[in-house]
C-alpha cells in the first residue's frame, strides 16, 4: 500500500487568497493511501522543502503530491527535493492549482472544489506511479558534420577543438562554401578569402577532423549516439597521397569547360581546383569533360605529373562510419533567375545575379576583379541593382524575404563606385531591411558616402535597346514611372533551399517547411537542436542566413553536440514505451505512428532454441509520446510515466467524487 | 446521420463536469499562461496532462463519459506543431473514428470535442474552455453513458467498481 504525502502550498496569497488551502489539506488527509497533508506558505522555498523532507522521513512517505505551480515551473525542484530523501523523482507528482486553478477562478468555494478534485487526480495517479531509471545506453563519441561551408568548418571546429573526432563531408571538391565565392563581406568590406582561408587551414590541420572531399552522404541508419553512416567518395581520378599540388597537370590539360564556382563566367580545365586557395590541394577530374574519359585518349595530365598522382582507374569509394551525432550544415541555392520572363529569362548576357557579381569583382575571378560588360568585355558607368527577385513574392510562391539581398546590394554599390568611381548606381528595393549590428549604418553609406540612387519600386521589365539595357520600373515614392538606361543589371535572386534539400532531410528524419528549409525543434528556444535526437541543424539550410548568423549557430550546434558528448554513455529519458512481447500480435501499427523510428523488429533466440520475432522499443530514440500505446490494439505497448492504468486511476478519481 | 437528441433532466444548478486531455507541450503550457495571464474561465474543467494528444486513447474519453463527465476535450498542438511531429494528427484521426462511433450509438458527439492550442493562446484556451462548457451545457447531463449508480455514489453510498 502506498504511503502518499500531500503538501499543499499557499504561494504567498497567489493559491491562498482563492482556495481555502488550510481545508483543502484537511480533505486530502482523509482521501485514501494519504498518510500525511498539511499547507506551506511556499513549498518551494528551503523551509518548505525541509518540511517535504522531514515528513518523508518522519512517516516513511514512499509517494509525494505537491499541490502549487505548474509543472512547468518547478517539478525539477521537487524531483529533486525526494531525491534528496533517497525517493525515487518519478514518485512525486505535482498538481497545478495555480495556473490552472486559483489564477483563473474568482469564487472560493469553486476554486476550492476544483483544487481538492485536481489533486485526488494527482493522489491517484502517484499511487501507480513506478520508480523509473534513465537507461545508460553505449555511445559512439564521434560527429559527422555535412556541408564544409562556413557553417560546417565552423561546426567541425568547435567540436574538434574539445576533443571528439569529426568527419566533414562535402561534396565539392574543395571546402570552403560559398563564403568562398564571395569577393568582401559587409558590413566591414574585408575580404572573404582573407577570413576563410586561415579557417579552411585550420580544418585541413585539426588533427581530429577528417575531411572528405568530393564525397557526399549516401545512407542514415540507426539512432542519436549510435548512427551508421555511409559515406559515398567519388572517384578523384587523382591519388591523394601522393600529389603536391603543383598545377602541372591544370596547365596543360587541353580541355576547357564553363567554370561551376565562377558561375559560367570564366573557364576551368577538364582536371581543375576550383579556386587557388583549395583545401585540399589536389585536383579532380572532371570525368564528363575529360577528353580521355569522353574520347578514349589524351593523358597529358598523367604525362606530365612529376608525382604520378594521376589515377584513372581509380573507382568510388563507400565508407562506413559510427557517429553518434550529426550536424547537417549544407546551405542554400540560388533562386532561378529566369523566374522572371521581364527580366529577359536569361537572353541578356548583361543582366547577371548576385554572386556572378562577386565573381566578376574578385580580384581572383574571371576577368581578376575588372567589372565588365559579359556581353563586349567594356566597363559599364551606369548600373542597376534589383532587390526581392524572386523573394517576397506570392506568385512565385516564395513569400519568405531572403534576408541577406538588402546588405550585400549594398555592398555591390559601394564596390561598383570604388572600382569605377565615376559610375552611376541605382538600387530598385521593396524596403530596406538592415537589422544588423552596423547594417543600417552600412546601407546609409552607400546612399550618403557613395551616392548610390535608391528607388523604392518594383522593376516591370527590362528591354535592350541600342546596345543598352532599358529598366523600366516604378517609384513608388515620386509615384512615377521610372526609366533607367543601364549598361548592366544585377539582379539580386533569392537564397532558396537546395534542390536535394528533401532527399536529405528524409535521410535524416528533419522536418522541413514548404519552402524546403529544415525546421529547428522549436523557432526560438530550439534554433539549432532537431527532432530526431542526435541530429543538429546550422546555417542557410534551415532559412537565409548570412555569415555571423551562420556561424553563431554552428557554434550553437556544436555545443549542443558536445553537451551530448560530456557523457561517455547516453542517459536517455526513463518515460519511454515498452512493448510486452507476449501481448505483441506484430500487427506494427505501432511502426506506422512512431516518429521517430524508434521501434524495431528483432529476432530473439528463446532459451528452447527457437527464433521468435519481435517488436522493440530503443530507448535512446523513443521522445516518449504516447502514439504507439495509444494505437496498439492488445494493448502491448505501455508508456512509463503516462500508463493506461495511472490515467484510468486519474480519470476514476473524479468519478468517486462526483 | 442525425444525431438522436438526448433527452436529459436540467436541473436549474446543474453544471456540467469537464475533462481536458492537454498536450504538455502545447495546450497545458497554454492553460498555463490563460493563469498568469488571468485569464477567467468556468471551473467546470479538470485538467489532465498527457505528454501529446496521441497518447489520448478513445478508450480513455469512454471511461470518462463512463465515469460520470459530461463532456470531454482533447486538446494538441496546431497542425504542424507538433512536438513529436505528427502526434496531433494521429490524435484527429482517432477521434473522427470515435465521434462517428458516439454519433452511431446516440451521445452526441459534440460532448467530445478536439482543439488546437498553442503555448502562446491563453486566451484562446479560456474561450476554448467556455465554449465546451456552454455547449455541453445545452446538451444537459451526460445519462445516458454514466453508470446509472454513480447518482447513488453522490448520496454516498458504494457503487461498483469502474
Amino acid at each position: 500500500m502506498a504511503r502518499v504525502g500531500v503538501f499543499v502550498c499557499h504561494c504567498g496569497t497567489n493559491i491562498a487568497r482563492t482556495v481555502d488551502v488550510k481545508y483543502v489539506a484537511e480533505e486530502m488527509a482523509r482521501e485514501k493511501g494519504v498518510i500525511i497533508s498539511r499547507d506551506y506558505k511556499y513549498m518551494c522555498s528551503d523551509p518548505g522543502q525541509n518540511i517535504i523532507k522531514e515528513y518523508i522521513r518522519l512517516y516513511k512517505l514512499d509517494r509525494v503530491v505537491v499541490a502549487s505551480c505548474s509543472p512547468l515551473l518547478h517539478e525539477r525542484t521537487f524531483q529533486n527535493t525526494v531525491k534528496e530523501e533517497g525517493l525515487n523523482p518519478y514518485l512525486m507528482e505535482i498538481s497545478n492549482i495555480r495556473e490552472q486553478c486559483s489564477w483563473v477562478h474568482k469564487d472560493r468555494a469553486e476554486a476550492t472544489a476544483k483544487a481538492i478534485e485536481l489533486i485526488k487526480m494527482s493522489v491517484a495517479k502517484v499511487r501507480r506511479n513506478e520508480p523509473l531509471f534513465p537507461k545508460r545506453i553505449p555511445m559512439e563519441r564521434k560527429a559527422l558534420v555535412i556541408g564544409g561551408g562556413i557553417s560546417g568548418m565552423q561546426a567541425a571546429l568547435d567540436i574538434a577543438l574539445v576533443g571528439h573526432p569529426v568527419i566533414l563531408v562535402e561534396r565539392n571538391p574543395s571546402i570552403g562554401g560559398r563564403m568562398a565565392q564571395f569577393d568582401k563581406t559587409f558590413p566591414t568590406l574585408d575580404c572573404a578569402a582573407c577570413i576563410l582561408t586561415p579557417k579552411m587551414v585550420d580544418v585541413r590541420s585539426n588533427p581530429n577532423i577528417r575531411i572528405l572531399t568530393h564525397a557526399e552522404v549516401e545512407s542514415v541508419e540507426g539512432y542519436v549516439g549510435n548512427f551508421e553512416v555511409k559515406i559515398r567518395k567519388r572517384a578523384r581520378s587523382v591519388d591523394m597521397s601522393k600529389c603536391t599540388g603543383c598545377g602541372e597537370c591544370m596547365q596543360k590539360c587541353p580541355s576547357r569547360v564553363d567554370s561551376e564556382f565562377d558561375l559560367g563566367l570564366g573557364k576551368r580545365k577538364a582536371i581543375y581546383i576550383p579556386f587557388p586557395q583549395a583545401v585540399p590541394n589536389v585536383p579532380v577530374i572532371d570525368r564528363v569533360h575529360c577528353l580521355y574519359f569522353t574520347q578514349g585518349k589524351c593523358k597529358v595530365c598523367q604525362k606530365v605529373c612529376p608525382a604520378e598522382a594521376i589515377n584513372y582507374e581509380q573507382e568510388d569509394e563507400v565508407i562506413t562510419e559510427k557517429v553518434g551525432a550529426i550536424v547537417a550544415a549544407t546551405g542554400f541555392d540560388l533562386s532561378d533567375p529566369n523566374d522572371y520572363s521581364e527580366y529577359g529569362g536569361g537572353r541578356y548576357k548583361d543582366v547577371i545575379n548576385g554572386l556572378q557579381f562577386e565573381r566578376m569583382i574578385n580580384a581572383s575571378g574571371p576577368t581578376e576583379g575588372h567589372l565588365k560588360r559579359p556581353s563586349d568585355g567594356k566597363e559599364p558607368k551606369t548600373i542597376v541593382f534589383i532587390q526581392c527577385v524572386g523573394s517576397r513574392d506570392e506568385n512565385l510562391g516564395r513569400p519568405y524575404c531572403s534576408k541577406m539581398c538588402c546588405m550585400y546590394t549594398a555592398k555591390h554599390a559601394i564596390l561598383t563606385k570604388e572600382h569605377i568611381p565615376d559610375a552611376q548606381v541605382y538600387v530598385f528595393y521593396i524596403d530596406i531591411r538592415a537589422a544588423g549590428k552596423n547594417y543600417e549604418e552600412f546601407v546609409r553609406r552607400a546612399i550618403e558616402h557613395y551616392g548610390a540612387i535608391y528607388l523604392r519600386g518594383r522593376v516591370s521589365r527590362i528591354f535592350e535597346k541600342n546596345g543598352k539595357l532599358i529598366v523600366r520600373g516604378a517609384d513608388t515614392l515620386s509615384k512615377g514611372q521610372v526609366e533607367v538606361e543601364a549598361d548592366m543589371v544585377v539582379l539580386a535572386t533569392a537564397l532558396v533551399a537546395r534542390s536535394d534539400a528533401i532527399k536529405v532531410a528524409q535521410m535524416l528524419g528533419i522536418p522541413y517547411d514548404q519552402n524546403r528549409f529544415f525546421t529547428e525543434m522549436h523557432p526560438k528556444l530550439a534554433p539549432v537542436e532537431n527532432v530526431t535526437a542526435g541530429i543538429y541543424l546550422t546555417g542557410a539550410c534551415q532559412a537565409p542566413k548570412d555569415i555571423p548568423d551562420s556561424v553563431a549557430s554552428a557554434s550553437g550546434a556544436s555545443v549542443k553536440v558536445c553537451a551530448l558528448f560530456a557523457n561517455e554513455e547516453l542517459i536517455a529519458d526513463p518515460m519511454t514505451a515498452e512493448i510486452n512481447p507476449n501481448l505483441c500480435s506484430l500487427c506494427k501499427t505501432c511502426v506506422d505512428v512512431c516518429p521517430f523510428s524508434a521501434i524495431i523488429e528483432e529476432e530473439v533466440k528463446r532459451p528452447d532454441g527457437k527464433v521468435r520475432r519481435q517488436m522493440r522499443v530503443i530507448e535512446g530514440v523513443c521522445h516518449g509520446c504516447g502514439a504507439c500505446a495509444a494505437s496498439c490494439r492488445p494493448g502491448a505497448i505501455t508508456l512509463k510515466g503516462y500508463t493506461d492504468q495511472q490515467i484510468f486511476s486519474e480519470i476514476e478519481s473524479l468519478a468517486v467524487s462526483f | 446521420m442525425e444525431a438522436k437528441p438526448e433527452v436529459g433532466k436540467k436541473e436549474k444548478d446543474w453544471e456540467p463536469r469537464i475533462l481536458a486531455f492537454l498536450c504538455r507541450w502545447c495546450s497545458y503550457a497554454g492553460a498555463d499562461l490563460t493563469g498568469s495571464s488571468r485569464i477567467s474561465y468556468p471551473p467546470n474543467v479538470r485538467i489532465l496532462r498527457v505528454p501529446c494528444s496521441g497518447r489520448v486513447n478513445p478508450l480513455f474519453i469512454l471511461k470518462a463519459l463512463r465515469s460520470g463527465m459530461d463532456g470531454v476535450l482533447v486538446s494538441g498542438c496546431h497542425p504542424g506543431d507538433c512536438h513529436y511531429t505528427a502526434g496531433n494528427y494521429n490524435a484527429r484521426r482517432k477521434f473522427s473514428v470515435l465521434s462517428r462511433l458516439l454519433e452511431y450509438v446516440g451521445i452526441d458527439p459534440r460532448r467530445v470535442q478536439f482543439s488546437w492550442v498553442s503555448a502562446s493562446e491563453g486566451d484562446k484556451f479560456a474561450k476554448v474552455v467556455s465554449q465546451v462548457v456552454a455547449d455541453v451545457k445545452a446538451l444537459g447531463p451526460n445519462e445516458l453513458f454514466r453508470l446509472p449508480d454513480l447518482d447513488k455514489k453522490l448520496e454516498g453510498q458504494e457503487g461498483p467498481h469502474l
